[in-house]
């Protein structure tokens, strides 16, 4: 057995400064141009089906190759007012990207992400203002959860004449954009300058480190306001059931992600040697390869099924492998063994599908040593968010709603993760918080 | 190895590309590269009475398209700018240095028959295999009276060439301008003049884009521009087209033709020989490439010449003029209908949104299982080819005859036609 080895400064500053630059640099305009002109400008298209906020991709490409960029950036916002923060984090290989027809046929998709980046980056440098608060209604509205759902939610509203109060329970608006998502992705302190762009519009308060159930009530906010948008996302995180209490050196990977995020100075953060992430998501992948640009020297990512099933797409696990994230597949955590109230590493199991698809131990197992450990193995909804009030309808561990995002409470609407309207993702979210705000100004408006 | 050889108006060379008279051919040094590289022949760039003129700054305009850089090109740059004996003396020891390559000389002097007399006398001893009357460029010099501005003229070309015609034994090739409603009549006063052929197309009259910050032409010069003469792949289509038409004509189908417009490889160079060029000239694709060009040209010529069994340029030249008619001539009863291969297909519905919007409704989408599907509706496919043109996959969609192949009706006989011929 080896002793713990965690320690700051494994790398030196300027190391660390190029490993969490932006990890994928945005298009220069003569790229911009030349991959603009190789989108054929689908009917019908595609990418448009799959982008859960229904950009008009080939339209707003189009603006960018004749130098329209106003007009382009405008058909991206329009649709998605977080088309900024969407175009560097988006799994864009699975949605826009991935139907792109140019993938029949020579199997490179027009850069779609990189261009909506390229757009709305224009806009961002050019002090220009696309939207404009709509004529006040007098009607106001609580959003619980100042995330990427909660943030379109008021915006849309503020558009549409409304006034909205945003409830938050960290320090900062923005949610996971700001401190659930790899710093490399979203440099120069991104989330915080299209928070500051979506509040310009005016007609938005917000209230931070206000938590539901702990500082404010639902029921009180459901009195005072026209209307409620609970986009609470998932605040607990899932246990691995090794046991009540883990040893030290055992972390929620979200909780590092945002610590990471908040860090003055990467230098200073204690990284391990020898890391272990469990889990097969893309909070897995980021806490796995932020570990590896710490300067951690061994890090694997452990997942109890294959490649395929992982929820993170085959690009973030290409990304992974591409900054040396080690990733085993079919082992399954069994316990996690200690040295002086540290841990020491992580004992697996080896799995595999029975006859009937189902996953089972197959009795063999392997020791990993480790450092720290890092947990990734999904989120869940806080449980004590809704007491002392009446509580919505759940359905699997999530708030139910129907098609117009409407809970089972009168005038109480929610969106974003803490609902299942699609994959959890930003776009999703921003997309839900849009639909919700239509839904309530709809409502709304005849009473 | 088939024989590439040609014989231009009584001008031979090697190979029919040649260099136009341009940058490219306007002093030794290029020449001699030129040839190094393998080039047919040049026109020397065309020579003046001295002074030399001179020439602005900011000479070129371009047209990019899609990403495609120079698809057309325009410039405002006169004759040369050098004096006439530096030529001169040039163009003697290029062609002593490369005796079986054409050299040909390029000449714009005021329409004065003592003018040209002078210059002629001067070339003669050069030792070049001929002239080129230089009645083509629509800038700079059209408006000192020469240039376009006798292209333009008719009888100012047939009594031009015809002093040339009287003051030399040189072959004389006359360079026509494009800018005019039918070339015919050009080419007909050459002819008239004793010219031993024509070459075509100069540039064309044109502003290839506008600087919407200074409000200018481009290219812009000291905040204001002039029209120039355009060129490049972009005016291809209407060089041959015109060449088409003096090989048509009764009365010039026999004048030998260099051709001129856009020609960027040895398929642009045999399309405008299978239309009764018996050479060709280039001068753009080189200015964007360079010299090394002619290497495709002259091996790719050659082994279509091989794969086609052509031994000489002559098996070939001109057998395309018969099957160039007039509208009223060609088949009613000629049928063919689109053919989406499904196979190729990438769904991205550009042949349906363009046939829907701008042709004929003829291609219907259709979704099954998520996927999208297009299919040509053939009672109402008119066989207008735009889908073929708009698919981004080449083959993807092609156009099937679906007539009997045997019936044919021309518009001359046709019952909807008020002034048809009677068939009795």
């Amino acid at each position: 057995m080896t002793t713990t080895d965690i320690r700051a400064g494994r790398l030196s500053q300027e190391q660390l400064g190029e490993n969490f630059s932006d990890h994928h640099p945005p298009l220069s305009s003569a790229n911009a141009k030349v991959e603009s002109d190789r989108c054929y400008f689908c009917y019908d298209a595609p990418c448009i089906e799959a982008c859960p906020t229904a950009i008009d991709i080939p339209n707003f490409i189009r603006k960018i190759s004749t130098g329209n960029l106003k007009g382009s950036a405008k058909d991206i916002l329009t649709q998605n007012i977080m088309g900024g923060m969407c175009a560097r984090v988006c799994p864009t290989e699975i949605l826009c990207e991935g139907v792109c027809v140019r993938n029949t046929q020579d199997e490179k998709p027009v850069r779609i992400g990189d261009l909506q980046r390229y757009a709305t980056d224009w806009f961002f440098e050019s002090g220009e203002t696309l939207f404009k608060r709509g004529e006040p209604t007098g009607k106001r509205i609580a959003i619980i959860g100042g995330g990427p759902a909660g943030l379109s939610c008021a915006h849309r509203l503020a558009v549409l004449g409304h006034k909205s109060v945003i409830f938050e329970a960290r320090e900062k608006l923005s949610g996971l954009n700001e401190y659930g998502i790899a710093a490399y992705k979203t440099v120069n302190d991104f989330a915080q300058r299209e928070v500051e762009f979506i509040m310009q519009i005016g007609g938005i308060e917000a209230r931070t480190n206000h938590l539901l159930g702990r500082d404010v009530k639902l029921d009180d906010l459901r009195k005072e306001f026209d209307a409620v948008f609970l986009s609470i996302g998932l605040g607990d995180v899932n246990d691995l059931g090794l046991g009540k209490n883990d040893p030290e050196g055992v972390y929620n990977a979200v909780d590092t992600i945002a610590e990471l995020r908040q860090a003055k100075s990467l230098e200073k953060l204690p990284v391990g040697r020898r890391i272990v992430v469990i889990g097969g998501g893309n909070t897995a992948i980021d806490i796995a390869v932020q570990s590896k640009k710490l300067g951690s020297e061994d890090v694997s990512l452990v997942y109890r099924r294959g490649a395929q099933h992982m929820s993170a797409t085959w690009k973030e696990q290409e990304f992974a492998k591409s900054n040396g994230v080690n990733i085993k597949h079919w082992l399954s955590p069994k316990s996690l063994h200690s040295e002086n109230g540290h841990v020491s590493g992580v004992e697996f199991e080896c799995t595999k599908l029975n006859s009937e698809g189902k996953l089972t131990g197959t009795g063999e197992s392997r020791f990993m040593e480790a450092d720290v450990v890092f947990k990734a193995i999904g989120q869940s909804m806080q449980d004590t968010i809704f007491s002392g009030s009446e509580m919505p309808e759940m359905k699997k561990g999530k708030i139910a709603v129907n098609s117009e995002f409407e809970t089972s409470l009168q005038r109480v609407w929610s969106g974003g993760d803490s609902v299942k309207s699609g994959e959890d993702l930003t776009v999703q979210a921003v997309e839900d918080g849009k639909q919700a705000a239509n839904s309530i100004h709809q409502k709304i408006m005849q009473q | 190895m088939a024989d590439l050889s040609c014989n231009v108006a009584g001008i031979k060379a090697p190979n029919p590309f040649w260099l136009a008279s341009a940058p490219p051919t306007d002093k030794l040094y290029n020449v001699e590269r030129a040839f190094r590289a393998g080039w047919g022949g040049v026109v020397w760039k065309t020579l003046g009475i001295d002074p030399p003129i001179v020439n602005v700054s900011s000479r070129y305009g371009a047209v990019h398209y899609n990403g495609q850089r120079m698809m057309g090109f325009n410039n405002l740059e006169l004759i040369t700018d050098r004096p006439l004996e530096d030529n001169l003396k040039e163009i003697k020891q290029i062609k002593k240095d490369w005796p079986d390559r054409a050299v040909v000389v390029s000449l714009m002097v005021p329409c004065t028959e003592k003018d040209w007399k002078y210059i002629l006398k001067k070339i003669e001893d050069t030792g070049c295999d001929g002239v080129e009357l230089n009645f083509g460029c629509p800038h700079g010099m059209s408006e000192r009276g020469m240039g376009s501005a006798v292209g333009q003229v008719p009888e100012y070309i047939e009594m031009v060439t015809r002093w040339v015609k009287e003051s030399s034994d040189l072959p004389c090739l006359v360079k026509l301008t494009p800018n005019v409603t039918d070339i015919c009549h050009a080419a007909r006063a050459a002819n008239a003049g004793g010219a031993d052929g024509v070459s075509l197309i100069n540039t064309v009259n044109s502003i290839v884009s506008v600087d919407l910050d200074l409000m200018a032409p481009e290219p812009t010069i000291d905040g204001k521009g002039s029209h120039g003469g355009y060129c490049g792949p972009a005016v291809k289509p209407m060089a041959l087209f015109m060449v088409t038409e003096i090989a048509k004509d009764p009365e010039t189908s026999n004048l030998p033709i260099s051709a001129i417009g856009g020609i960027s490889n040895w398929r642009d160079a045999t399309e405008f020989i299978v239309m009764g060029a018996g050479g060709v000239q280039v001068c753009t694709a080189v200015m964007h490439y360079g010299f090394k060009i002619v290497d495709d040209m002259i091996d790719g010529l050659n082994n279509w010449m091989d794969e086609k069994g052509y031994q000489t340029l002559e098996d070939f030249r001109g057998v395309a003029v018969q099957n160039v008619k007039q509208w009223q001539y060609l088949n009613l009863k000629y049928d063919i209908k689109a053919r989406i291969d499904q196979s190729t297909c990438i769904n991205c519905g550009l042949c349906y949104i363009s046939c829907e919007d701008a042709s004929h409704q003829a291609i219907c989408e259709t979704k099954a299982n998520g996927s999208r599907h297009f299919e040509v509706i053939d009672d109402e496919c008119v066989g207008c080819n735009l889908c073929m043109f708009a698919c981004p996959v080449p083959g993807c969609i092609s156009m099937e005859r679906v007539d009997s192949g045997t019936e044919y009706q021309n518009w001359t006989t046709h019952p909807n036609n008020p002034m048809r011929v009677d068939q009795n």
